[in-house]
């Protein structure tokens, strides 16, 4: 960056043709992967992915608030939770019904982000990390302490979601394009939203709240949205997560699970929205490979953290930028 | 409940908000001085339990086992600060709770290669191993007392340290604006570091104090360190006598909540849901405490003087 450059033009985000070639192209390239395994590829990749983007929903959804809105929620993988629950427990009474199980999730999700972000939201900076893992952990051990549905054990599910009592989720191909189709929608979603007055708000709030407040903006209002919309699209990723797994633990809402969501996001790069899909798919590939290399994997991925934080900056979407910017001159 | 138990509890919650104490304090100072978010402070809390289990194993001595593994401590401290925290004092809050997660997630692993993950065990030390005698014959182990005793000590050593010596006059004025401190010709890296080691120290200290009574096992210091962060926040944040208040107020609350809210809830509900409904809630009584502090007052009870 050379001294002649303006703060405005240093803030001036992605030309529009890259803002979208980039999620097009790795949505398409996801598109394809199916057909890749059919040529070949081993099956275990299909279920690899889509448990991949499961969570690249859950990471662009926390982007939402985290990059757009500055906010570092520590407590996403409750909502993650909420939703896997909602699934688990409807699923467990006998109630299978994808339209009856979404309504409720999305609003149990609203209702826990309106509550618990009104509280968050009165503090800034540290404090609201701190809180926000404060009620993650509340959710983490109410979890724990639902003895009806399998507490500290887990949930184990005999069924999955039916659409108007079709097993839609059944077969695992059609399973990956429900879940490439659902990020499909929250990744536009999200887009629509950010262009919008609303992520123009949310915006500039993070940059300076004050000036903001004073051009006649309830920010206070604009972020609590943010954070309840965000907290149901990750409501949305725990339903199909319990789907997947067939499974629903305490564990899915642990605070070292929202620790990776904050990681698939600055992994992808910070507020670029696609990021959080690269960091997903990136975070769990080096997983899969670790974990397969060695029994004490995570020896070896927290040293790579420590290292990927000291040595870079803006994560790969910033690496990325920096080498278009270095090819342009 | 009868008085005998609700005294033994009141002990129990003094005891563990004492714990929670010296964890939270350590934690509070490094944010305090250095605005520095440090989530491997939990994990350093358990190196200090494993450290105590094997000196004390090594030398037959608790308390030459103590001092040796807080050296110890001292020593793996300035190691981290020397190889990753000082990279990280200019960075944004993101960038440090990310770089300490990966942190967390090697010494919870390295801590299962080296010890196993089964819960290891410090014996009490022989001259703190009986009961003391309270009134009425309700007795109450020595081991918690001198466990109470050490805390109350350290703290009021911090707070001697803090407010009445000269390195704590640079500390206070380090919170308050670090480049004017560093522009008077005090080396404020140096300072920073002594912070840092100091604060691992307590946190070693506690784990060690606290590996007698509790069992050392891998992740121990995760819970801690979710605890400690609700007795900051609800303290105040980079406030020492607020981390002492908000300590007091979870280590009660938590204690406390989980030993009567089952008898509290049979006498409206039926036993089997009174049980069901008071596990899930004595757990969350304490993020319920702390959400009502908040909105009562977003800066902590006792928020410390001279930051914005």
């Amino acid at each position: 960056m050379s001294a002649v450059t303006t703060p405005s033009m240093a803030a001036r985000p992605a030309a529009p043709t890259v803002r979208w070639l980039a999620p097009l192209a790795i949505l398409g390239l996801l598109a394809l992967l199916p057909l890749a395994t059919a040529l070949g590829l081993p099956s275990h990749w299909l279920t690899l992915v889509t448990r991949a983007m499961i969570f690249a929903i859950a990471a662009l959804s926390l982007d939402l608030i985290l990059g757009i809105g500055g906010l570092v929620s520590f407590g996403h993988a409750a909502f993650i939770g909420i939703g896997a629950y909602g699934a688990g427990i409807l699923i467990t009474e006998g109630q299978t019904e994808l339209l009856v199980a979404l309504p409720v999730i999305l609003i149990v999700c609203g209702i826990f982000a309106a509550v618990t972000g009104y509280v968050s939201l009165r503090t800034r900076g540290v404090a609201f990390i701190m809180i926000t893992l404060a009620f993650g952990q509340m959710a983490f051990y109410f979890a724990q302490a639902l003895s009806g549905y399998g507490g500290d054990d887990g949930l184990t599910l005999n069924e999955k979601s039916t659409l108007l009592g079709r097993e839609i989720f059944a077969n695992r191909t059609g399973f990956y394009y429900i879940a490439l189709g659902t990020l499909a929608f929250c990744y536009w979603l999200a887009r629509r939203l950010v262009a919008s007055r609303f992520g123009r708000v949310l915006r500039a709030a993070r940059e300076n709240a004050v000036r903001v407040t004073v051009t006649g903006y309830d920010v206070d209002h604009v972020r609590l949205g943010a954070y309840v919309i965000s907290g149901m699209m990750a409501g949305v990723s725990g339903f199909l997560l319990a789907n997947q797994t067939d499974f629903v633990s305490p564990a899915f809402m642990s605070w070292q699970r929202s620790g990776e969501l904050i990681f698939m996001v600055v992994l992808g790069g910070v507020g670029s929205l696609y990021g959080a899909i690269v960091g997903a798919i990136a975070l769990l590939a080096v997983e899969d490979v670790l974990s397969g290399l060695t029994q004490n994997w995570k020896a070896i991925f927290g040293p790579l953290i420590v290292l990927f934080v000291l040595f870079t900056r803006g994560g790969i979407a910033g690496l990325m930028a920096k080498l278009r910017g270095s090819r342009d001159g | 409940m009868t008085t005998s138990l609700l005294i033994v509890q009141l002990l129990n919650g003094l005891q563990f908000g004492i714990l929670l104490f010296l964890v939270a304090a350590g934690l509070t100072l490094v944010f305090g001085v250095m605005d520095f978010i440090n989530l491997a402070h939990g994990v350093q809390y358990m190196l200090g339990a494993y450290l105590a289990v094997t000196f004390v194993g090594l030398t037959g001595s608790f308390m030459l086992g103590l001092v040796l593994a807080l050296a110890a401590a001292l020593l793996l401290g300035l190691a981290f600060e020397f190889l990753v925290f000082r990279h990280l004092y200019e960075r944004d809050h993101l960038d440090q709770v990310l770089a300490t997660f990966g942190l967390i997630l090697l010494l919870n692993q390295a801590v299962k290669m080296i010890w196993g993950a089964a819960p290891l065990s410090v014996p009490v030390p022989e001259f703190l191993s009986g009961n003391v005698r309270l009134l009425d014959g309700i007795l109450y182990p020595t081991y918690r007392f001198a466990l109470i005793g050490a805390g109350l000590g350290v703290g009021a050593l911090l707070w001697f340290v803090v407010e009445k010596t000269r390195t704590g006059m640079l500390l206070r004025a380090g919170a308050s604006n670090a480049p004017m401190v560093s522009a008077l010709g005090v080396d404020i890296r140096k300072l920073f570091m002594v912070v840092f080691a100091f604060g691992t120290m307590l946190a070693g200290f506690a784990g060690a104090m606290a590996a007698p009574i509790l069992s050392v096992e891998p992740g121990m210091g995760d819970t801690v360190l979710i605890l400690a962060f609700v007795v900051i926040v609800v303290g105040g944040i980079g406030s020492i006598r607020g981390a002492f208040v908000g300590a007091l107020i979870v280590g009660l609350v938590d204690t406390l909540g989980r030993s009567s809210m089952n008898d509290l809830l049979r006498l409206f509900m039926a036993p089997a849901s009174a049980r069901a409904t008071g596990a899930a809630l004595s757990s969350m009584l304490i993020y319920l405490v702390m959400a009502a502090v908040l909105f009562v007052r977003p800066e902590g009870l006792l928020p410390a003087k001279g930051r914005s």
